[in-house]
């Protein structure tokens, strides 16, 4: 098994958190993960995009010609990435941001409002975490239960309010997608 | 764990305790997490200094005092680093020095790339002088090649150099991390300027005046690096037992290169790869040995083509190559390089 993803949006959208949490999910579950990011020198906005490559086998490259997952956050992530997607493979839409629709007929496409689903979260925030969990309910790479426990270890420590916070997230999302 | 931390963890392991930088993309969290560790340990310096210039002078003074030292920084920050690591070589001084290469010349972008490689192996000082250059392809490899390279550092009294690129210093993998020494473990030194109560003075100086003393030096120099070149040459092979044409290729460029070849074995093309682990000294006869075998190379570079004339030094002729490269920050992916790599198989008539 050799799986890749790519998380692609604004820099600020939590990109390259989701991949991270992704790749140390793996690791957990003791499989060979990289993940690679990739943003420019902005804080904010600019694009920021993460290659997370899960595999039980030795991982040659970081980098990914044909992912079969990409999880997309904004449009120009969509323009980017929807040819890149190996045939077969599925595609993760945020679509309180994307307009347009992959033009290809041999994907499986997920759309996930997250505008919408934040709503009921408190502050409205953790958007790439809801994200998060409807991307591990449909590619099964890693467990919820793994994931729960990624999260309070990343955030957990510092304050429990974010961890709680964060797995509610995750579980909205989780629990979105029939 | 991200590169850069890693390579910063491993040194603290391997007894560094002065760090002296000046930040540069993509470099930045080594000096990060330096700030940090090193603040936590008894003993540990940390300066963020006022140039590049001023950090490689304050890692020419910590080695001399005998500590463990480390200095990194990117493409620009390096060349201003030149100078010191000149001076590093004549007084016979250990200090690892990181690279995580970006895109140049000039100031460039903060992509990654592996247009330093001269830069590392012939080194942009003055001066007969050699450094000795890893290029790490991994984040395991390059917390193994980093704690190893205070050791190697140590042992010649010479600086290291760890060649490696944005994409190894922000890429995050699993990593085993060596188990940390205590200092009182390292072996003395007996050239150290610690004061001079109870013992002669000692001298350490890279100006030598007189032409025939300054030649003995060099002559002391160049014995040094011959044994280097004798006994710390690595470099790895993989699929090349049945391989047609070879591939040549380093650091992060040999991963990519290594997915695509992996592609290309399931179509039936019989291409194996060669990895320089140690850049100086170069695997030149393990690649002269290869020609035995293999009549063409193909050298593949994330730069217009450095590398590629060692290997054109190593085979005198005895190999076809062929060059491929891509400059600038731009990285290929394995499907792109396996397209290139199998139309020149196939130019080749290999196949």
């Amino acid at each position: 098994m050799l799986i890749k993803t790519v998380f692609s949006g604004f820099g600020g959208q939590g990109v390259i958190m989701m991949g991270q949490l992704l790749a140390t999910a793996g690791m957990v579950e003791g499989k060979n993960v990289t993940c690679l990011p990739s943003y420019g020198a902005e804080v904010r906005g600019g694009t920021a995009n993460c290659t997370v490559v899960i595999s039980t086998e030795e991982i040659a490259s970081p980098v990914a010609s044909e992912p079969e997952y990409a999880v997309l956050m904004n449009n120009p992530s969509l323009i980017r990435y929807q040819n890149q997607v190996q045939s077969g493979g599925t595609i993760f839409l945020n679509s309180s941001l994307i307009e347009d629709r992959p033009i290809r007929g041999d994907l499986t496409i997920y759309e996930i409002p997250l505008n919408d689903l934040v709503q009921q979260l408190p502050d409205h925030k953790g958007a790439n975490v809801v994200m998060l969990g409807a991307f591990i309910k449909k590619s099964a790479l890693v467990t919820l239960d793994t994931m729960i426990r990624v999260l309070k270890d990343t955030f957990g420590g510092k304050n429990p309010a974010v961890f709680k916070l964060n797995k509610s997230a995750l579980v909205l999302g989780y629990e979105y997608l029939e | 764990m991200r590169g850069n931390h890693v390579a910063a963890e491993a040194a603290v392991r391997a007894g560094c305790r002065y760090y002296f930088g000046y930040p540069i993309t993509p470099q930045n969290e080594i000096p990060e997490y330096m700030s940090a560790r090193l603040s936590e340990i008894e003993g540990g310096v940390f300066i963020q200094a006022e140039s590049e210039i001023a950090s490689i002078h304050m890692v020419i003074g910590a080695s001399m005092a005998g500590g463990r030292v480390m200095t990194s920084s990117s493409g620009p920050g390096i060349s201003l680093k030149q100078e010191g690591i000149s001076f590093l070589c004549a007084l016979e001084l250990p200090a690892v020095i990181i690279n995580m290469t970006r895109g140049g010349p000039g100031l460039g972008n903060i992509a990654p790339a592996q247009s330093d490689y001269f830069q590392a192996t012939r080194g942009g000082g003055h001066g007969d002088y050699r450094t000795l250059v890893f290029g790490p392809n991994s984040c395991q490899e390059l917390a193994n090649l980093t704690y190893e390279g205070f050791n190697l550092a140590d042992k010649y009294r010479i600086p290291v150099v760890i060649l490696g690129d944005g994409m190894l210093g922000q890429m995050m993998e699993p990593v085993e991390l060596p188990p940390e020494i205590p200092l009182k473990k390292l072996p003395p030194k007996d050239w150290t300027l610690t004061g001079a109560k109870g013992r002669p003075s000692r001298f350490l100086r890279s100006l030598i005046l007189d032409p025939i003393k300054e030649e003995e030096h060099n002559w002391k120099l160049m014995r040094k690096y011959e044994k280097i070149v004798r006994e710390e040459v690595r470099w790895e092979t993989a699929y090349a037992d049945d391989a047609k044409m070879m591939v040549i290729a380093f650091g992060i460029a040999a991963r990519i290169a290594k997915g695509a070849i992996k592609r290309l074995r399931e179509e039936g093309i019989k291409v194996g790869l060669l990895r320089p682990i140690t850049l100086w000294p170069f695997p030149s006869k393990a690649i002269r040995d290869l020609a035995k075998k293999v009549k063409h190379f193909f050298v593949f570079e994330m730069n217009m083509g450095q590398m590629v004339e060692d290997v054109k030094l190593a085979l005198e002729g005895n190999g076809e190559v062929h060059f491929y490269g891509r400059p600038g920050g731009v990285i290929l992916t394995p499907l792109e390089i396996a397209r290139v790599i199998s139309s020149q198989y196939y130019q080749k008539r290999l196949g």
